[in-house]
Protein backbone atom coordinates (compact mmCIF):
# COMPACT_ATOMS: atom_id res chain seq x y z
CA UNK A 1 0.00 0.00 0.00
CA UNK A 2 2.95 2.10 0.99
CA UNK A 3 4.54 1.89 -2.19
CA UNK A 4 1.31 2.68 -4.22
CA UNK A 5 1.35 6.00 -2.97
CA UNK A 6 4.91 7.02 -4.79
CA UNK A 7 3.47 6.44 -8.03
CA UNK A 8 1.33 8.89 -7.69
CA UNK A 9 3.61 11.45 -8.16
CA UNK A 10 3.79 15.16 -7.65
CA UNK A 11 0.83 15.40 -4.94
CA UNK A 12 1.37 12.03 -3.09
CA UNK A 13 2.28 13.38 -0.06
CA UNK A 14 -1.13 15.37 -0.30
CA UNK A 15 -3.11 11.78 -0.99
CA UNK A 16 -3.79 9.56 2.27
CA UNK A 17 -4.11 6.42 1.31
CA UNK A 18 -7.07 5.29 3.46
CA UNK A 19 -9.25 7.60 1.25
CA UNK A 20 -7.64 6.72 -2.19
CA UNK A 21 -8.13 3.22 -3.81
CA UNK A 22 -5.31 0.62 -4.58
CA UNK A 23 -3.14 1.07 -7.35
CA UNK A 24 -4.60 -2.08 -8.95
CA UNK A 25 -7.96 -0.68 -8.65
CA UNK A 26 -6.61 2.69 -10.16
CA UNK A 27 -5.08 1.06 -13.11
CA UNK A 28 -8.10 -0.71 -13.88
CA UNK A 29 -10.68 1.65 -13.91
CA UNK A 30 -8.02 4.14 -15.90
CA UNK A 31 -7.77 1.40 -18.41
CA UNK A 32 -11.45 1.14 -18.30
CA UNK A 33 -12.17 5.10 -19.04
CA UNK A 34 -9.31 5.30 -21.71
CA UNK A 35 -10.52 1.99 -23.21
CA UNK A 36 -14.09 3.69 -23.51
CA UNK A 37 -12.82 7.14 -24.51
CA UNK A 38 -10.84 5.25 -27.48
CA UNK A 39 -13.38 3.45 -28.65
CA UNK A 40 -16.29 5.70 -28.62
CA UNK A 41 -14.18 9.21 -29.62
CA UNK A 42 -10.77 8.50 -30.68
CA UNK A 43 -11.52 5.57 -33.71
CA UNK A 44 -14.06 7.74 -35.12
CA UNK A 45 -12.04 10.83 -35.11
CA UNK A 46 -9.31 8.50 -36.96
CA UNK A 47 -11.50 6.49 -39.13
CA UNK A 48 -12.48 9.96 -41.10
CA UNK A 49 -8.86 11.49 -42.01
CA UNK A 50 -8.18 7.61 -42.47
CA UNK A 51 -10.96 7.04 -44.99
CA UNK A 52 -10.73 10.80 -46.25
CA UNK A 53 -7.14 9.94 -47.58
CA UNK A 54 -7.97 6.55 -48.50
CA UNK A 55 -7.65 6.83 -52.16
CA UNK A 56 -4.98 8.95 -52.35
CA UNK A 57 -4.08 13.43 -51.42
CA UNK A 58 -5.44 14.20 -55.02
CA UNK A 59 -8.63 12.54 -54.68
CA UNK A 60 -8.70 14.75 -51.68
CA UNK A 61 -7.77 18.06 -52.69
CA UNK A 62 -10.14 17.31 -55.86
CA UNK A 63 -12.92 16.49 -54.07
CA UNK A 64 -12.84 19.52 -52.15
CA UNK A 65 -11.96 22.08 -55.06
CA UNK A 66 -15.15 20.58 -57.04
CA UNK A 67 -17.87 23.86 -56.90
CA UNK A 68 -20.53 21.96 -55.31
CA UNK A 69 -18.50 21.17 -51.98
CA UNK A 70 -16.81 25.26 -52.42
CA UNK A 71 -20.45 26.22 -52.36
CA UNK A 72 -21.66 24.24 -49.80
CA UNK A 73 -18.47 26.05 -47.59
CA UNK A 74 -19.58 29.24 -48.63
CA UNK A 75 -23.24 28.86 -47.20
CA UNK A 76 -22.04 27.01 -44.16
CA UNK A 77 -19.90 29.95 -43.54
CA UNK A 78 -22.95 32.07 -44.43
CA UNK A 79 -25.51 30.28 -42.12
CA UNK A 80 -22.71 30.58 -38.95
CA UNK A 81 -22.41 34.13 -40.44
CA UNK A 82 -25.94 35.66 -40.06
CA UNK A 83 -27.14 33.21 -36.75
CA UNK A 84 -24.13 33.90 -34.50
CA UNK A 85 -24.41 36.76 -34.37
CA UNK A 86 -28.09 37.36 -33.87
CA UNK A 87 -27.61 35.24 -31.10
CA UNK A 88 -25.32 36.54 -29.66
CA UNK A 89 -26.92 40.16 -29.53
CA UNK A 90 -30.03 37.89 -28.15
CA UNK A 91 -28.16 36.18 -25.31
CA UNK A 92 -26.44 39.36 -24.08
CA UNK A 93 -30.23 40.96 -24.10
CA UNK A 94 -31.30 38.07 -22.25
CA UNK A 95 -29.05 37.47 -19.72
CA UNK A 96 -28.82 41.57 -19.04
CA UNK A 97 -32.35 41.36 -18.49
CA UNK A 98 -32.62 38.07 -16.29
CA UNK A 99 -29.63 39.19 -14.20
CA UNK A 100 -29.45 42.28 -13.76
CA UNK A 101 -33.27 42.61 -13.12
CA UNK A 102 -35.92 41.43 -10.85
CA UNK A 103 -39.16 40.79 -12.78
CA UNK A 104 -42.13 38.60 -13.09
CA UNK A 105 -41.98 36.04 -15.68
CA UNK A 106 -38.31 35.91 -15.25
CA UNK A 107 -38.78 32.08 -15.39
CA UNK A 108 -40.75 31.69 -18.04
CA UNK A 109 -38.41 33.72 -20.35
CA UNK A 110 -35.22 30.92 -18.94
CA UNK A 111 -37.98 28.02 -20.10
CA UNK A 112 -38.40 29.30 -23.16
CA UNK A 113 -34.29 30.05 -23.64
CA UNK A 114 -33.74 26.09 -22.60
CA UNK A 115 -36.58 24.73 -24.92
CA UNK A 116 -34.81 24.40 -28.14
CA UNK A 117 -32.31 21.95 -26.31
CA UNK A 118 -35.21 19.66 -25.68
CA UNK A 119 -36.58 20.21 -29.13
CA UNK A 120 -35.58 17.20 -31.55
CA UNK A 121 -33.41 18.86 -34.93
CA UNK A 122 -36.04 17.39 -36.98
CA UNK A 123 -39.05 19.01 -35.08
CA UNK A 124 -36.95 22.56 -35.31
CA UNK A 125 -37.02 22.02 -39.10
CA UNK A 126 -40.87 21.07 -39.27
CA UNK A 127 -41.92 23.94 -37.22
CA UNK A 128 -40.46 26.61 -39.84
CA UNK A 129 -42.26 23.94 -42.56
CA UNK A 130 -45.36 24.42 -41.32
CA UNK A 131 -44.66 28.17 -40.97
CA UNK A 132 -43.41 29.28 -44.44
CA UNK A 133 -43.90 25.86 -46.67
CA UNK A 134 -46.18 25.92 -49.50
CA UNK A 135 -49.31 24.47 -47.73
CA UNK A 136 -47.60 26.94 -44.61
CA UNK A 137 -49.54 29.50 -42.79
CA UNK A 138 -47.36 31.73 -44.96
CA UNK A 139 -46.82 29.62 -47.81
CA UNK A 140 -49.83 31.13 -49.67
CA UNK A 141 -48.58 34.82 -48.93
CA UNK A 142 -44.84 34.21 -49.61
CA UNK A 143 -45.85 32.89 -53.45
CA UNK A 144 -47.48 36.06 -54.21
CA UNK A 145 -44.81 38.16 -53.35
CA UNK A 146 -42.24 35.43 -55.09
CA UNK A 147 -40.37 35.01 -51.79
CA UNK A 148 -38.62 31.53 -50.81
CA UNK A 149 -38.18 30.97 -47.18
CA UNK A 150 -38.24 27.17 -47.20
CA UNK A 151 -35.85 25.23 -49.35
CA UNK A 152 -33.94 28.34 -49.48
CA UNK A 153 -31.15 30.23 -47.71
CA UNK A 154 -33.56 32.02 -45.41
CA UNK A 155 -34.95 28.48 -43.88
CA UNK A 156 -31.52 27.24 -43.38
CA UNK A 157 -30.45 30.42 -41.92
CA UNK A 158 -33.93 29.79 -39.63
CA UNK A 159 -33.23 26.38 -39.02
CA UNK A 160 -29.32 27.25 -37.90
CA UNK A 161 -30.72 29.67 -35.60
CA UNK A 162 -33.48 28.13 -33.85
CA UNK A 163 -30.73 25.15 -32.91
CA UNK A 164 -28.04 27.67 -31.57
CA UNK A 165 -30.32 29.84 -29.93
CA UNK A 166 -29.57 28.80 -26.37
CA UNK A 167 -25.89 28.72 -26.49
CA UNK A 168 -24.60 32.26 -25.93
CA UNK A 169 -27.75 32.97 -23.43
CA UNK A 170 -27.04 29.52 -21.40
CA UNK A 171 -23.48 30.45 -20.74
CA UNK A 172 -23.87 34.10 -20.12
CA UNK A 173 -26.78 33.94 -17.82
CA UNK A 174 -24.51 31.93 -14.66
CA UNK A 175 -21.84 33.81 -14.91
CA UNK A 176 -23.54 37.42 -15.17
CA UNK A 177 -25.89 36.51 -11.89
CA UNK A 178 -23.03 35.11 -10.05
CA UNK A 179 -21.41 38.54 -10.72
CA UNK A 180 -24.33 40.60 -9.38
CA UNK A 181 -24.88 44.22 -10.39
CA UNK A 182 -22.52 46.12 -7.70
CA UNK A 183 -19.78 46.94 -10.32
CA UNK A 184 -22.28 48.68 -12.94
CA UNK A 185 -24.05 50.19 -10.09
CA UNK A 186 -20.51 52.03 -8.73
CA UNK A 187 -19.74 52.83 -12.26
CA UNK A 188 -23.25 54.10 -13.27
CA UNK A 189 -22.78 56.07 -9.50
CA UNK A 190 -19.54 57.40 -10.85
CA UNK A 191 -21.21 59.07 -13.85
CA UNK A 192 -20.61 56.61 -15.92
CA UNK A 193 -23.66 56.22 -18.91
CA UNK A 194 -25.54 53.27 -19.68
CA UNK A 195 -23.85 52.20 -22.90
CA UNK A 196 -20.12 53.15 -21.22
CA UNK A 197 -21.12 50.75 -18.24
CA UNK A 198 -21.82 48.20 -20.56
CA UNK A 199 -19.01 47.96 -22.96
CA UNK A 200 -16.41 49.29 -20.48
CA UNK A 201 -17.40 47.02 -17.25
CA UNK A 202 -19.81 44.12 -18.36
CA UNK A 203 -17.99 43.35 -21.18
CA UNK A 204 -14.65 42.86 -20.21
CA UNK A 205 -15.66 40.90 -16.84
CA UNK A 206 -17.80 38.32 -18.82
CA UNK A 207 -15.48 37.97 -22.26
CA UNK A 208 -14.15 34.34 -21.61
CA UNK A 209 -18.09 33.13 -21.12
CA UNK A 210 -19.17 35.38 -23.98
CA UNK A 211 -16.19 33.65 -26.08
CA UNK A 212 -16.69 30.36 -24.71
CA UNK A 213 -20.89 30.83 -25.52
CA UNK A 214 -19.97 31.58 -29.40
CA UNK A 215 -17.28 29.19 -29.99
CA UNK A 216 -19.81 26.76 -28.90
CA UNK A 217 -22.66 28.36 -30.86
CA UNK A 218 -20.42 28.62 -33.75
CA UNK A 219 -19.72 24.49 -33.77
CA UNK A 220 -23.56 23.66 -34.09
CA UNK A 221 -24.01 26.02 -36.59
CA UNK A 222 -21.76 25.06 -38.86
CA UNK A 223 -22.41 21.29 -38.27
CA UNK A 224 -26.14 20.90 -37.72
CA UNK A 225 -27.57 18.56 -39.94
CA UNK A 226 -31.16 17.22 -38.79
CA UNK A 227 -33.09 20.62 -38.94
CA UNK A 228 -31.28 21.87 -42.15
CA UNK A 229 -32.46 19.04 -43.73
CA UNK A 230 -35.71 19.06 -43.14
CA UNK A 231 -35.61 22.52 -44.89
CA UNK A 232 -33.24 22.53 -47.28
CA UNK A 233 -34.25 20.81 -50.17
CA UNK A 234 -30.83 19.88 -50.83
CA UNK A 235 -30.68 21.38 -54.25
CA UNK A 236 -27.14 20.85 -55.34
CA UNK A 237 -25.19 24.03 -55.76
CA UNK A 238 -28.11 26.00 -54.18
CA UNK A 239 -29.04 25.01 -51.23
CA UNK A 240 -26.34 22.38 -49.29
CA UNK A 241 -24.42 22.85 -46.42
CA UNK A 242 -21.25 20.95 -46.00
CA UNK A 243 -22.96 18.47 -43.80
CA UNK A 244 -25.91 17.95 -46.21
CA UNK A 245 -23.16 17.37 -49.32
CA UNK A 246 -21.34 14.88 -47.09
CA UNK A 247 -24.67 12.98 -46.86
CA UNK A 248 -25.17 13.32 -50.72
CA UNK A 249 -21.76 12.12 -51.73
CA UNK A 250 -22.21 9.31 -49.19
CA UNK A 251 -25.57 7.87 -50.25
CA UNK A 252 -24.42 8.15 -54.08
CA UNK A 253 -21.19 5.32 -52.74
CA UNK A 254 -18.61 8.99 -53.29
CA UNK A 255 -16.47 7.31 -49.68
CA UNK A 256 -13.48 9.36 -49.88
CA UNK A 257 -15.07 12.07 -51.31
CA UNK A 258 -17.95 12.36 -48.30
CA UNK A 259 -15.22 11.85 -45.64
CA UNK A 260 -13.03 14.18 -47.19
CA UNK A 261 -15.50 16.81 -46.50
CA UNK A 262 -16.32 15.51 -43.37
CA UNK A 263 -12.54 16.16 -42.65
CA UNK A 264 -12.93 19.41 -42.77
CA UNK A 265 -15.83 19.68 -39.99
CA UNK A 266 -13.74 17.08 -38.10
CA UNK A 267 -10.94 19.87 -38.24
CA UNK A 268 -13.67 22.50 -36.82
CA UNK A 269 -14.54 20.42 -34.11
CA UNK A 270 -10.90 19.63 -33.01
CA UNK A 271 -10.25 23.67 -33.31
CA UNK A 272 -13.23 24.16 -31.08
CA UNK A 273 -12.36 21.98 -28.27
CA UNK A 274 -8.45 23.53 -28.07
CA UNK A 275 -10.03 26.91 -28.43
CA UNK A 276 -12.72 26.10 -25.39
CA UNK A 277 -9.66 24.12 -23.56
CA UNK A 278 -7.70 27.61 -23.48
CA UNK A 279 -10.73 29.78 -22.79
CA UNK A 280 -11.72 27.64 -20.08
CA UNK A 281 -7.84 28.20 -18.53
CA UNK A 282 -7.69 31.63 -19.33
CA UNK A 283 -11.09 31.56 -16.81
CA UNK A 284 -9.68 30.02 -14.09
CA UNK A 285 -6.42 31.83 -14.47
CA UNK A 286 -8.63 35.14 -14.02
CA UNK A 287 -10.57 33.81 -11.30
CA UNK A 288 -7.47 32.68 -9.29
CA UNK A 289 -5.97 36.22 -9.95
CA UNK A 290 -8.86 37.94 -8.69
CA UNK A 291 -9.45 35.64 -5.56
CA UNK A 292 -5.57 36.21 -5.01
CA UNK A 293 -6.06 39.96 -5.18
CA UNK A 294 -9.12 39.97 -3.46
CA UNK A 295 -6.76 38.00 -0.31
CA UNK A 296 -4.02 40.72 -0.23
CA UNK A 297 -6.63 43.33 -0.04
CA UNK A 298 -7.26 41.83 3.44
CA UNK B 1 -43.11 47.92 -18.39
CA UNK B 2 -41.98 49.48 -15.36
CA UNK B 3 -44.31 48.54 -13.17
CA UNK B 4 -43.36 44.10 -13.67
CA UNK B 5 -40.05 44.68 -11.94
CA UNK B 6 -38.45 45.89 -8.96
CA UNK B 7 -36.75 49.54 -8.95
CA UNK B 8 -32.95 49.60 -9.95
CA UNK B 9 -30.51 52.05 -10.61
CA UNK B 10 -29.17 49.64 -13.73
CA UNK B 11 -30.46 50.95 -17.00
CA UNK B 12 -31.42 49.00 -20.42
CA UNK B 13 -34.40 47.04 -19.22
CA UNK B 14 -37.24 48.06 -21.12
CA UNK B 15 -34.61 47.18 -23.92
CA UNK B 16 -33.05 44.16 -23.15
CA UNK B 17 -35.94 42.37 -22.35
CA UNK B 18 -38.27 43.99 -25.05
CA UNK B 19 -35.43 42.78 -27.40
CA UNK B 20 -34.74 38.85 -26.02
CA UNK B 21 -38.78 38.32 -25.32
CA UNK B 22 -39.30 39.81 -28.86
CA UNK B 23 -37.28 37.10 -30.42
CA UNK B 24 -37.67 34.67 -28.22
CA UNK B 25 -40.91 34.57 -29.59
CA UNK B 26 -40.36 35.05 -33.35
CA UNK B 27 -37.93 31.99 -33.18
CA UNK B 28 -39.32 30.22 -30.92
CA UNK B 29 -42.29 30.53 -29.58
CA UNK B 30 -44.36 31.06 -32.19
CA UNK B 31 -43.14 28.97 -34.62
CA UNK B 32 -43.94 25.57 -31.60
CA UNK B 33 -47.19 27.19 -31.26
CA UNK B 34 -47.94 26.71 -35.21
CA UNK B 35 -46.84 22.97 -34.68
CA UNK B 36 -49.35 22.10 -32.46
CA UNK B 37 -52.21 24.14 -34.13
CA UNK B 38 -51.43 22.60 -37.12
CA UNK B 39 -51.33 18.68 -35.11
CA UNK B 40 -54.48 19.87 -33.87
CA UNK B 41 -56.46 20.38 -37.55
CA UNK B 42 -56.54 16.63 -37.43
CA UNK B 43 -59.45 15.40 -35.68
CA UNK B 44 -58.98 13.02 -32.17
CA UNK B 45 -59.78 9.62 -33.75
CA UNK B 46 -57.54 10.97 -36.89
CA UNK B 47 -54.55 12.53 -34.41
CA UNK B 48 -54.84 8.93 -32.62
CA UNK B 49 -54.66 7.22 -35.62
CA UNK B 50 -51.44 8.57 -36.71
CA UNK B 51 -50.10 8.25 -33.31
CA UNK B 52 -50.69 5.26 -32.53
CA UNK B 53 -50.24 3.57 -35.45
CA UNK B 54 -48.17 0.20 -35.36
CA UNK B 55 -45.37 1.92 -37.34
CA UNK B 56 -45.14 4.85 -35.14
CA UNK B 57 -45.17 2.53 -32.05
CA UNK B 58 -42.38 0.52 -33.47
CA UNK B 59 -40.88 3.74 -33.77
CA UNK B 60 -41.15 5.01 -30.04
CA UNK B 61 -40.13 1.90 -28.83
CA UNK B 62 -36.75 2.10 -30.66
CA UNK B 63 -36.21 5.81 -30.20
CA UNK B 64 -36.90 5.62 -25.99
CA UNK B 65 -35.31 2.03 -25.87
CA UNK B 66 -31.90 2.59 -27.63
CA UNK B 67 -32.01 6.22 -25.66
CA UNK B 68 -32.02 4.34 -22.53
CA UNK B 69 -29.35 1.77 -23.15
CA UNK B 70 -27.44 4.21 -24.64
CA UNK B 71 -27.90 6.43 -21.74
CA UNK B 72 -27.51 4.09 -19.17
CA UNK B 73 -24.38 2.73 -20.78
CA UNK B 74 -22.80 6.61 -20.26
CA UNK B 75 -23.84 6.60 -16.76
CA UNK B 76 -21.65 3.61 -15.97
CA UNK B 77 -18.81 4.32 -18.03
CA UNK B 78 -19.42 8.09 -17.86
CA UNK B 79 -18.90 7.94 -13.85
CA UNK B 80 -16.08 5.85 -14.17
CA UNK B 81 -14.74 8.97 -16.86
CA UNK B 82 -15.42 11.37 -14.42
CA UNK B 83 -13.84 9.48 -11.11
CA UNK B 84 -10.46 9.28 -13.26
CA UNK B 85 -10.72 12.40 -14.32
CA UNK B 86 -10.98 13.92 -11.02
CA UNK B 87 -9.38 11.46 -8.27
CA UNK B 88 -6.33 10.13 -10.37
CA UNK B 89 -3.38 11.28 -11.78
CA UNK B 90 -1.60 9.77 -15.27
CA UNK B 91 -0.52 10.41 -18.67
CA UNK B 92 -2.19 12.98 -21.08
CA UNK B 93 -5.22 13.73 -18.67
CA UNK B 94 -5.65 16.96 -19.70
CA UNK B 95 -6.40 15.74 -23.59
CA UNK B 96 -8.40 13.10 -22.28
CA UNK B 97 -10.44 15.48 -20.53
CA UNK B 98 -10.62 18.40 -23.66
CA UNK B 99 -11.98 15.34 -25.95
CA UNK B 100 -14.81 14.70 -23.83
CA UNK B 101 -16.39 17.19 -25.39
CA UNK B 102 -16.00 15.74 -28.99
CA UNK B 103 -19.36 14.80 -28.88
CA UNK B 104 -20.86 18.50 -28.74
CA UNK B 105 -18.47 19.60 -31.73
CA UNK B 106 -18.69 17.40 -33.99
CA UNK B 107 -21.21 17.46 -36.02
CA UNK B 108 -24.01 14.00 -36.34
CA UNK B 109 -23.45 13.91 -39.96
CA UNK B 110 -19.67 13.03 -39.56
CA UNK B 111 -19.78 11.01 -36.31
CA UNK B 112 -22.85 9.09 -37.94
CA UNK B 113 -20.51 8.12 -41.16
CA UNK B 114 -17.46 7.85 -39.11
CA UNK B 115 -19.12 5.08 -36.78
CA UNK B 116 -21.07 3.14 -40.00
CA UNK B 117 -17.64 2.47 -41.16
CA UNK B 118 -16.28 1.65 -38.29
CA UNK B 119 -19.67 -0.73 -37.38
CA UNK B 120 -20.07 -2.12 -40.72
CA UNK B 121 -19.34 -6.16 -41.34
CA UNK B 122 -15.82 -4.72 -42.77
CA UNK B 123 -14.70 -2.24 -40.80
CA UNK B 124 -12.38 -2.05 -37.82
CA UNK B 125 -14.84 -3.32 -35.07
CA UNK B 126 -17.33 -4.40 -37.32
CA UNK B 127 -14.77 -7.54 -38.90
CA UNK B 128 -14.20 -8.56 -35.13
CA UNK B 129 -18.00 -8.60 -34.04
CA UNK B 130 -18.99 -10.95 -37.55
CA UNK B 131 -17.51 -14.33 -36.63
CA UNK B 132 -19.70 -13.81 -33.03
CA UNK B 133 -22.99 -13.20 -35.54
CA UNK B 134 -23.74 -9.73 -34.06
CA UNK B 135 -24.47 -7.14 -36.59
CA UNK B 136 -24.28 -3.30 -35.28
CA UNK B 137 -24.43 -1.27 -38.45
CA UNK B 138 -28.03 -1.69 -40.01
CA UNK B 139 -29.44 -2.86 -36.70
CA UNK B 140 -30.58 -2.02 -33.93
CA UNK B 141 -27.49 -1.95 -31.85
CA UNK B 142 -26.24 0.21 -34.41
CA UNK B 143 -28.48 2.80 -33.01
CA UNK B 144 -27.49 2.26 -29.72
CA UNK B 145 -23.63 2.79 -30.09
CA UNK B 146 -24.85 6.35 -32.03
CA UNK B 147 -26.93 7.70 -29.16
CA UNK B 148 -24.22 6.47 -26.77
CA UNK B 149 -21.94 8.43 -28.84
CA UNK B 150 -23.95 11.93 -28.71
CA UNK B 151 -24.70 11.67 -24.79
CA UNK B 152 -21.38 10.67 -23.77
CA UNK B 153 -20.05 13.80 -22.31
CA UNK B 154 -23.55 14.74 -20.02
CA UNK B 155 -22.71 12.57 -17.25
CA UNK B 156 -19.31 13.14 -17.17
CA UNK B 157 -19.63 16.67 -17.15
CA UNK B 158 -22.60 16.72 -14.96
CA UNK B 159 -20.50 14.52 -12.25
CA UNK B 160 -17.11 15.88 -12.54
CA UNK B 161 -17.90 19.21 -10.94
CA UNK B 162 -19.78 17.85 -7.85
CA UNK B 163 -16.99 15.34 -7.13
CA UNK B 164 -14.28 17.82 -7.37
CA UNK B 165 -16.29 20.08 -4.39
CA UNK B 166 -16.93 17.02 -2.53
CA UNK B 167 -15.01 17.11 1.04
CA UNK B 168 -12.21 14.61 1.27
CA UNK B 169 -12.97 15.15 5.36
CA UNK B 170 -16.10 13.02 4.54
CA UNK B 171 -14.35 10.15 3.53
CA UNK B 172 -11.53 10.61 6.03
CA UNK B 173 -13.98 10.93 8.76
CA UNK B 174 -15.40 7.42 7.54
CA UNK B 175 -12.28 5.77 6.98
CA UNK B 176 -10.72 6.41 10.47
CA UNK B 177 -14.08 5.47 11.88
CA UNK B 178 -13.35 1.91 10.33
CA UNK B 179 -15.34 2.02 7.52
CA UNK B 180 -13.64 0.18 4.39
CA UNK B 181 -13.30 1.96 0.85
CA UNK B 182 -16.13 0.12 -0.80
CA UNK B 183 -18.75 0.71 2.17
CA UNK B 184 -17.68 4.72 2.12
CA UNK B 185 -17.95 4.55 -1.60
CA UNK B 186 -21.55 3.01 -1.00
CA UNK B 187 -23.19 4.61 1.57
CA UNK B 188 -20.86 8.22 1.53
CA UNK B 189 -20.13 8.97 -2.10
CA UNK B 190 -22.81 7.36 -3.94
CA UNK B 191 -25.62 9.35 -2.56
CA UNK B 192 -23.53 12.20 -2.83
CA UNK B 193 -23.37 11.72 -6.07
CA UNK B 194 -26.76 10.78 -7.01
CA UNK B 195 -28.64 13.86 -7.73
CA UNK B 196 -25.69 14.44 -10.58
CA UNK B 197 -25.61 11.50 -12.04
CA UNK B 198 -29.35 11.13 -13.08
CA UNK B 199 -29.45 14.70 -14.12
CA UNK B 200 -26.60 13.34 -16.70
CA UNK B 201 -29.18 10.20 -16.93
CA UNK B 202 -31.32 11.93 -17.59
CA UNK B 203 -29.69 14.88 -20.08
CA UNK B 204 -28.16 12.06 -21.92
CA UNK B 205 -31.62 10.38 -22.71
CA UNK B 206 -33.20 13.34 -23.88
CA UNK B 207 -30.44 14.58 -26.33
CA UNK B 208 -30.53 10.95 -27.75
CA UNK B 209 -34.50 10.32 -28.02
CA UNK B 210 -34.45 13.63 -30.49
CA UNK B 211 -31.20 12.59 -32.05
CA UNK B 212 -31.56 12.12 -36.13
CA UNK B 213 -28.20 12.86 -38.20
CA UNK B 214 -26.30 10.50 -36.23
CA UNK B 215 -28.35 7.33 -36.47
CA UNK B 216 -29.99 7.80 -40.05
CA UNK B 217 -26.53 6.59 -41.55
CA UNK B 218 -25.38 3.51 -38.88
CA UNK B 219 -29.42 2.48 -38.66
CA UNK B 220 -30.42 1.23 -42.03
CA UNK B 221 -33.73 2.78 -41.92
CA UNK B 222 -36.15 -0.08 -42.09
CA UNK B 223 -39.33 0.16 -41.25
CA UNK B 224 -40.77 -1.32 -37.66
CA UNK B 225 -36.58 -2.43 -37.21
CA UNK B 226 -34.49 0.86 -37.39
CA UNK B 227 -37.06 3.30 -38.07
CA UNK B 228 -36.61 5.95 -35.24
CA UNK B 229 -38.95 8.70 -34.59
CA UNK B 230 -37.63 11.78 -36.24
CA UNK B 231 -36.90 9.84 -38.96
CA UNK B 232 -40.53 8.46 -39.41
CA UNK B 233 -41.53 12.01 -39.27
CA UNK B 234 -39.68 13.40 -42.23
CA UNK B 235 -40.61 10.49 -44.19
CA UNK B 236 -44.33 11.96 -43.45
CA UNK B 237 -42.96 15.21 -44.63
CA UNK B 238 -41.52 14.03 -47.72
CA UNK B 239 -44.92 12.58 -48.49
CA UNK B 240 -46.32 15.80 -47.55
CA UNK B 241 -48.39 14.55 -44.75
CA UNK B 242 -48.00 17.59 -42.77
CA UNK B 243 -50.91 17.09 -40.11
CA UNK B 244 -49.14 13.56 -39.48
CA UNK B 245 -45.52 14.57 -39.24
CA UNK B 246 -47.00 17.53 -36.93
CA UNK B 247 -48.90 14.72 -34.73
CA UNK B 248 -45.99 12.62 -34.19
CA UNK B 249 -43.64 15.99 -33.47
CA UNK B 250 -46.21 16.35 -30.68
CA UNK B 251 -45.69 13.27 -28.81
CA UNK B 252 -41.83 13.51 -29.54
CA UNK B 253 -42.08 17.56 -28.09
CA UNK B 254 -44.08 15.71 -25.21
CA UNK B 255 -41.78 13.18 -24.41
CA UNK B 256 -38.38 15.78 -24.28
CA UNK B 257 -41.17 18.25 -21.97
CA UNK B 258 -41.51 15.40 -19.61
CA UNK B 259 -37.51 15.33 -19.43
CA UNK B 260 -36.99 18.52 -19.33
CA UNK B 261 -39.35 18.37 -16.38
CA UNK B 262 -37.63 15.46 -14.85
CA UNK B 263 -34.13 17.58 -15.19
CA UNK B 264 -35.81 20.38 -13.85
CA UNK B 265 -36.26 18.80 -10.62
CA UNK B 266 -33.62 16.67 -10.63
CA UNK B 267 -31.15 19.94 -10.36
CA UNK B 268 -33.38 20.91 -7.79
CA UNK B 269 -33.05 18.46 -5.68
CA UNK B 270 -29.68 18.63 -6.10
CA UNK B 271 -28.81 22.19 -5.72
CA UNK B 272 -30.87 21.54 -2.49
CA UNK B 273 -28.59 18.69 -1.45
CA UNK B 274 -25.52 20.74 -2.19
CA UNK B 275 -26.79 23.86 -0.25
CA UNK B 276 -27.94 21.20 2.67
Amino acid sequence: MVGTVSSLGRRATRINHAVSEPFWVQFILITIALVFLALFLVMPLVAVFKEAFSKGIEVYFASLSEPDAWHAVKLTLLAAAISVPLNVIFGVSAAWAITKFRFHGKHALITLIDLPFAVSPVVAGLIYVLLFGAQGWFGPWLADHDLKIIFAVPGIVLATIFVTFPFVARELIPLMEEQGTSYEEASLTLGAGGWQTFWRVTVPSIKWGLLYGIILCNARAMGEFGAVSVVSGHIRGQTNTLPLHIEILYNEYQFAASFAAASILAGLALVTLVVKSFLEWQHTRDRERAARAALQEI
Amino acid sequence: MRSLRKPSVIPGFGLSLGFAAFYASLIVFIPLAALFAKAFTLTWSQFWDTVLDPQAVASYRLSLGAAFIGASINLVFGFIVAWVLVRYHFFGKKVVDALVDLPFALPTAVAGIALTTLYAPQGWIGQWLTPFNIKVAYAPLGVVVALTFIGLPFVVRTVQPVLEELEKEIEEAAASLGASRWHTFRRILLPALLPALLTGFALSFARAVGEYGSVVFISGNMPFKTEITPLLIVTKLEQYNYAGAAALAVVLLTFSFVLLLLINMLQHWSSKRAGG
